[in-house]
């Protein structure tokens, strides 16, 4: 090759072809998604909550997105009762959909683990409810108390397990209710919305959730 | 003379030298010299830095009470923290340093705008610091290689990868020679795609599964539009250039270039099978993954031909060990991502080690190696002192090398398990985490022995830098004879050997 022009605007017809594809069109595509009725937007504390799952990395060992049952376990996993569709995430931002599964699934985790207790025990250290689990234990969102030190109307929980010694109890701090306030937000189990059917987002009506 | 000397640094003192071109070489290895060596000495430090997050992320997989009790130092800080040392620290800035060093060579003139080239690299770095800081200190993006601050660190880079880039480009407008060879294509693409997609990549618009798609969109990209290319390139360099032998096939390196760029920009969307997005996303790009066997096959021969017979050459030259370590590697890497993309294969594969193992497999034993190798041959030349021990070199190799296939082999094996476990609805959690619990091990032995490795490396890059005795004799600044190996010899004068 001799001609350096050519090599410039072909490296920039290959850009912006591609951009034009996945970038600029699908906008226009997924930007018009319905907000679906049930699915209200994140609180202030719920968004709190989102940011500290965004900070600490949380996406990296859990994804949020329920697969198509025809083709994978997600639904008899009990990671919900459908595959998720774009207008689940109309308020996510940034998308936390994520690529690895160390941990479970947690788009619906707000409707398998009610439990604020639950919660913040597992945060504090995960092997005090599942001697084998490998997540990260965070004693950092939360402060150990003397539970004679605790006031009336304070929130506290204990820890079982093992994990903190006899007459301590831990203390969430706001992040840590925020956080835990975000997780029982996610809840995907509403009926798909009209217009988000799987199908009707494929074009020519062949859609890899109707594969094996 | 060549009796006296060990065999190994052959490839920098033959007496046999190639004298045509002395005076170009020498002219072109002046004017970039500054901003070359400062890359390096950046990038060894990243790699020190980013090993020692790699290491740490690891062992914490499965030691999770290990460094629980500083937010900065939890598994999701550090494993991004560790994801973008590696990426823009190690593997960018000493790309930096191979482009500006190895496009002026390629067309006969001096590096122009040396000081826009390293106020790039200054900028670039700047923005590696705000970057890893930001993210430690939990103001990531949230982004998968997109993690470092949009306002505080993003700017850096667009701003130092387009110097960087600006300075090739007038180099290569000034050339003094008629053709480009294919390694200026690579290098030229590279640095005009980086700052575009990395634009793209981090506008603060988009939400939703929108994000989704440009984060994988960029993030996808980030390997195929900017560290693939430069990597190419350098290979495509060293490999023709230590054997003192042309390219196998001119056509093929055409067909290479131009079908990298136009079926890998579209292969991002194979991150999200099965993902809530419009079907005709992810199809196009399992469709372009699949055509990657063009561009693939097409570098994999020319390469790996150029190569053939000539694999005695591998002993004497540490630079072109490592070379054709990473060009195998990016062979392998390729194919296996081309499988991996397809549904039935994704499916057991997505959301596994597998992946993490795949993308060691392209960003070590492919990036990481070409680098090394790239660094062996330039630094003696800035310097004008040849390395200092061939037994450092040799540790240095035979510890990533080992250290890879301990890394790779369980935890690509273990996260196959997992898939295995994770597809079977009767399984525990407890069940699929024990199948992937050997790989994790494993990969923290793999990664002590890279970590090593490094160490290794960065002292030796030390002691050429604090200008340890030289070794005598060496002209480092003459260059390559083509090695002849035994094979040669037999044919030599008889016409066979080109």
């Amino acid at each position: 090759m001799t001609r350096i022009w050519l090599l410039i605007i072909g490296v920039l017809a290959i850009i912006v072809f591609a951009t034009s594809l996945l970038v600029v069109i699908p906008n226009t595509m997924i930007g018009q998604v319905r907000v679906p009725k049930q699915l209200s937007p994140y609180s202030e504390q719920e968004a709190r909550g989102r940011d500290v799952y965004v900070s600490e990395g949380c996406v990296y060992c859990h994804s949020q997105q329920v697969r198509d049952p025809v083709y994978t376990s997600d639904k008899e996993r009990g990671w919900g009762p459908r595959a998720t569709v774009p207008s689940d995430y109309v308020y996510d931002k940034p998308h936390q959909l994520g690529t690895m599964r160390t941990g479970p699934d947690l788009i619906n985790i707000g409707v398998r683990q009610p439990s604020e207790q639950w919660h913040h025990t597992h945060l504090f250290n995960p092997r005090s409810l599942m001697p084998w689990s490998i997540m990260p234990a965070f004693p950092y969102l939360y402060t150990v108390r003397d539970s004679a030190s605790i006031t009336p109307g304070e929130v506290f929980y204990s820890v079982a397990g093992g994990k903190l010694p006899a007459g301590k109890v831990i203390v969430p701090t706001p992040d840590a209710d925020a956080l835990v306030a975000y997780l029982k937000s996610l809840r995907r189990t509403y009926p798909v919305p009209t217009g988000d059917e799987p199908a009707a987002r494929s074009i020519g009506g062949r859609s890899e959730h109707t594969m094996p | 003379m060549s009796a006296t000397l060990p065999a190994r640094v052959i490839e920098l003192a033959s007496p046999i030298t190639d004298m045509e071109n002395l005076d170009i070489r020498l002219r072109a290895d002046a004017s970039s010299r500054q901003v070359a060596i400062r890359a390096f000495a950046f990038s060894v430090i990243w790699l020190l830095i980013g090993s020692v997050f790699g290491l740490v992320a690891s062992f914490k997989m499965h030691m999770p009470d290990w460094l629980v009790s500083n937010a900065a130092l939890t598994f999701g800080r550090v494993r991004s923290a560790h994801l973008n040392a590696m990426a823009y620290g190690w593997a960018s800035s000493a790309m930096l340093g191979v482009s500006v060093w190895i496009i002026p060579r390629l067309v006969h003139t001096e590096l122009r705008v040396p000081k826009a080239a390293e106020a790039g690299l200054y900028f670039w770095n700047i923005g590696m610091v705000l970057g890893i800081v930001g993210i430690l200190a939990g103001y990531s993006d949230g982004l998968e290689w997109l993690e470092m601050p949009r306002y505080w660190a993003d700017p850096f880079f667009v701003i130092g990868g387009g110097l960087v880039g600006l300075s090739l480009l007038s180099t290569i407008a000034m050339r003094e020679v008629e053709h480009l060879y294919v390694s200026v294509w690579y290098v030229m693409a590279a640095f005009i795609w980086f700052p575009i997609i990395f634009v793209v990549g981090n506008w603060p618009t988009y939400t939703g599964v929108e994000s989704a798609a440009v984060n994988w969109f960029y993030a996808h990209n980030a390997l195929g539009l900017w560290l693939t290319p430069v990597c190419l390139g350098a290979a495509y360099y060293f490999i023709p250039k230590i054997l003192g032998r042309p390219i196998y096939s001119y056509q093929l390196s055409l067909l290479g270039f131009w079908t990298l760029g136009f079926f890998y920009s579209l292969n991002g969307m194979h991150h999200l099978i099965g993902g809530p997005l419009p079907t005709w996303m992810i199809t196009t790009s399992i469709v372009a993954s699949g055509l990657m066997i063009i561009p693939v096959m097409a570098v994999g021969v020319n390469q790996h031909m150029t190569l053939n017979k000539r694999f005695g050459a591998l002993r004497y030259s540490p630079t072109l060990r490592f070379i054709v370590f990473g060009s195998v590697a990016y062979t392998l890497v390729s194919l296996q991502g081309v499988f991996m993309a397809f549904r039935e294969v994704n499916r057991l594969t997505h959301f596994t080690h597998v992946t993490i193992a795949h993308a060691h497999l392209g960003l070590y034993s492919f990036v990481t190696m070409i680098m090394f190798g790239s660094i062996y041959y330039i630094l003696p030349r800035l310097l004008g002192r040849e390395w200092i021990s061939e037994k450092l070199i040799s540790w240095h190799f035979w510890s990533v090398a080992v250290g890879q296939i301990v890394y790779l082999t369980p935890l690509t094996i273990s996260g196959m398990f997992q898939g295995v476990a994770m597809g079977d609805p009767t399984s525990t959690w407890e069940q699929v985490i024990t199948a992937m619990l050997p790989g994790l091990i494993g990969r923290s032995v793999g990664g002590t022995l890279l970590t090593i490795g490094h160490g290794v490396f960065a002292y030796h890059v030390f002691l050429m830098f604090r200008g340890a005795k030289a070794r005598q004799g060496l002209p480092p600044f003459h260059e390559v004879a083509p090695i002849i190996t035994r094979r040669d010899k037999a044919t030599f004068g008889r016409g066979a050997a080109t």
